[in-house]
């Protein structure tokens, strides 16, 4: 066939060759094979919560979520827990986000490359991988003990920061080394500081990653259960129905996590769908977190000045 | 014309340049004069960019890199200045490849007076405009300074990049090889806003086209693996006989 093609005149330069039909061959293929890969992605997902939601149905409802557990746990609603797991993410991030990505931010813009520098990132890496129950131990001696804070909301909530803080650290880090070094550098040839070129250039740029590594630790901080369940949260706690501020902070709450482990496995006739329910809600919970992220990262890139 | 009776603006004395261990600049000596526009040729890797970047500075950001013997700027040596920032708006730097940084484009040239403090709105404006007309850009975005600067084409971009190096009102404008992304006519309505210029500052030149230097520089410098070859009126550099035979071959491209 090539040799066709070279022999005739009037030769068509865009005839198929073997290796042209190869080559469409392997792209077809490997198209073929990303996607299935990206369905078997989105399929356990879809079946999980198709699962999760049809064995829920019969209890969920919004009072399922305002409502207090009644007899022994066995019916009513899951509003402590749900609240509880509110207030430990909530006050855990509030510590370790605007800390993660300040260090960050020294890390990545300020520190030199030093041997402290890669010190402190070895130390990072490797405190992002200790697992949680590690973190649990590490909360019950630093902040219920020798800080004396108690089992409490408190010390539950810090170990949670303590655990997501270097993940918070790395994927910040990642985020703000993504922007090219070519801005900084255009910044800094006009006399900008480190500072003004962070706030202009470098912060508006990675802003996105870095919340996305910021959300990913909601999710985190919200299913985790050994950290909470050794520093400050219990079983049950007595709330009032729809109540929104029930707890105070050197007290111990109730989490959603831990919830529905109790409800799972540790309490007897428990009606069967509120395992269920309780974890729809959890679930919920995240999955409108991060929409929420997303929908703040729409409204950023749409005003780029902030 | 003797030596004494020119400012000098910049003086180079000694100056070697290391990245770890290996040395890129030896012992280079030569000034720059107030006024004059200073060519900067010399084949790929000979050191051009990283003595653009001792100039202003702009080395200190690289860890790496070992800087020793003097710059000075209007008779005060770079590294003992306190105020580094003051010392980068005095010289404007124009990098080889465009960057046009992901602000808008009135955002882009009025990013250097407004770190440097300037706020009132007028000023701004007026900075802005002088700058994108002096960068031969002005025409092509007046009705879109709210455009992001990165939308804009490549040699657009480069002539932003320009608008922004002049935003500072420079004393000295270095330009790195400032024509690699711009089309001929463009190139030559910026050489002849150099040309303007020169009347009010000093300029240095580090171009690949070696008919550029000569079109504009007054004088011109030839770099080589980190040595200067030669450095003298441009008119010498580029006549049947430079000081060098190196310097003939190269001018004509015959070199290596
Ligand atoms: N940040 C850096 N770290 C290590 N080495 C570097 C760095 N920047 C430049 N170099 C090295 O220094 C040498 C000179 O580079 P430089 O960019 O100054 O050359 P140049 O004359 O501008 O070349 P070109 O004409 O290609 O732009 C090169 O060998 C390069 O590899
Ligand atoms: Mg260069």
């Amino acid at each position: 066939m090539t040799q066709d093609a070279a022999s005739s005149p009037a030769r068509n330069r865009f005839v198929k060759t073997s290796l042209v039909v190869r080559k469409e061959f392997a792209e077809q293929l490997a198209k073929a094979v990303f996607f299935l890969m990206s369905v078997a992605m989105v399929a356990p997902l879809l079946a999980i919560v198709a699962y999760l939601v049809w064995r829920a149905w019969p209890v969920l409802s919004w009072n399922f979520v305002v409502d207090v557990p009644r007899r022994g746990m066995t019916d009513g609603g899951i509003w402590p827990a749900f609240i509880g797991t509110l207030y430990l993410v909530g006050i855990s991030l509030a510590v370790s986000a605007p800390t993660g990505v300040l260090a960050a931010v020294y890390l990545n813009e300020y520190a030199k490359e030093n041997w402290l520098n890669r010190i402190v990132n070895l130390a990072v890496i490797n405190l992002a991988g200790v697992p949680s129950i590690v973190h649990a131990l590490f909360g019950l001696g630093a902040f219920v003990y020798a800080a004396r804070f108690g089992y409490s909301i408190l010390s539950a909530s810090l170990t949670l920061a303590i655990m997501t803080l270097p993940v918070i650290i790395a994927s910040t880090r990642e985020a703000l080394a993504a922007v090219p070094a070519s801005f900084r550098e255009a910044c800094w040839n006009v006399g900008a500081t480190r500072w003004q070129t962070i706030r202009a250039v470098v912060l508006p740029n990675s802003i996105s990653g870095i919340l996305t590594g910021v959300i990913l630790q909601v999710s985190r901080a919200a299913g985790e259960t050994a950290p909470i369940m050794f520093t400050g949260a219990v079983f049950f706690k007595a709330v009032e129905k729809g109540q929104l501020l029930p707890y105070r902070l050197d007290e111990q709450c109730m989490a959603l996590s831990m919830h529905l482990y109790t409800v799972a496995t540790q309490v007897p006739n428990v009606k069967e769908s509120i395992p269920y329910a309780t974890a729809v809600v959890l679930l919920g919970t995240v999955l409108a977190v991060n929409a929420a992220a997303i929908a703040l990262r729409v409204w950023l890139r749409n005003h780029k000045k902030w | 014309m003797s030596r004494d009776d020119v400012r000098k603006k910049i003086e180079v004395e000694d100056l070697r340049l290391a990245y770890g261990s290996q040395e890129i600049i030896h012992s280079i000596s030569f000034d720059v004069r107030e006024n004059e526009i200073l060519g900067i040729i010399g084949p790929a890797q000979s050191g051009k960019t990283s003595l653009l970047r001792c100039l202003n500075r702009t080395i200190d950001f690289c860890a790496r890199a070992r800087v020793s013997g003097s710059v000075r700027v209007d008779g005060e040596d770079v590294r003992q200045m306190k105020d580094v920032f003051a010392l980068r708006r005095k010289i404007g730097m124009v990098a080889p490849l465009p960057v046009g940084l992901p602000l808008s484009i009135y955002d882009n040239v009025a990013f250097a007076p407004r770190s440097a403090g300037l706020t009132r709105k007028v000023e701004l404006n007026a900075i802005v405009e002088r700058c994108l007309r002096q960068a031969a850009l002005w025409d092509e975005v007046k009705d879109r300074l709210d455009s992001l600067g990165t939308a804009l084409s490549g040699g657009q971009q480069q002539r932003l990049t320009i608008a922004r190096a002049l935003s500072h009102q420079p004393e000295v404008l270095c330009l790195d090889e400032f024509s690699i992304a711009i089309d001929p006519v463009t190139t030559m309505r910026i050489e002849d806003v150099l040309k303007t210029l020169r009347r009010e500052i000093t300029i240095i030149l580090v171009t690949n086209l070696n008919q550029q230097a000569r079109r504009l520089a007054d004088r011109t410098m030839f770099l080589w693996g980190g040595r200067i070859v030669e450095i003298d009126t441009t008119e010498v550099v580029f006549s049947d006989n430079p000081a060098n035979p190196q310097t003939y071959d190269y001018v004509r491209g015959v070199f290596g």
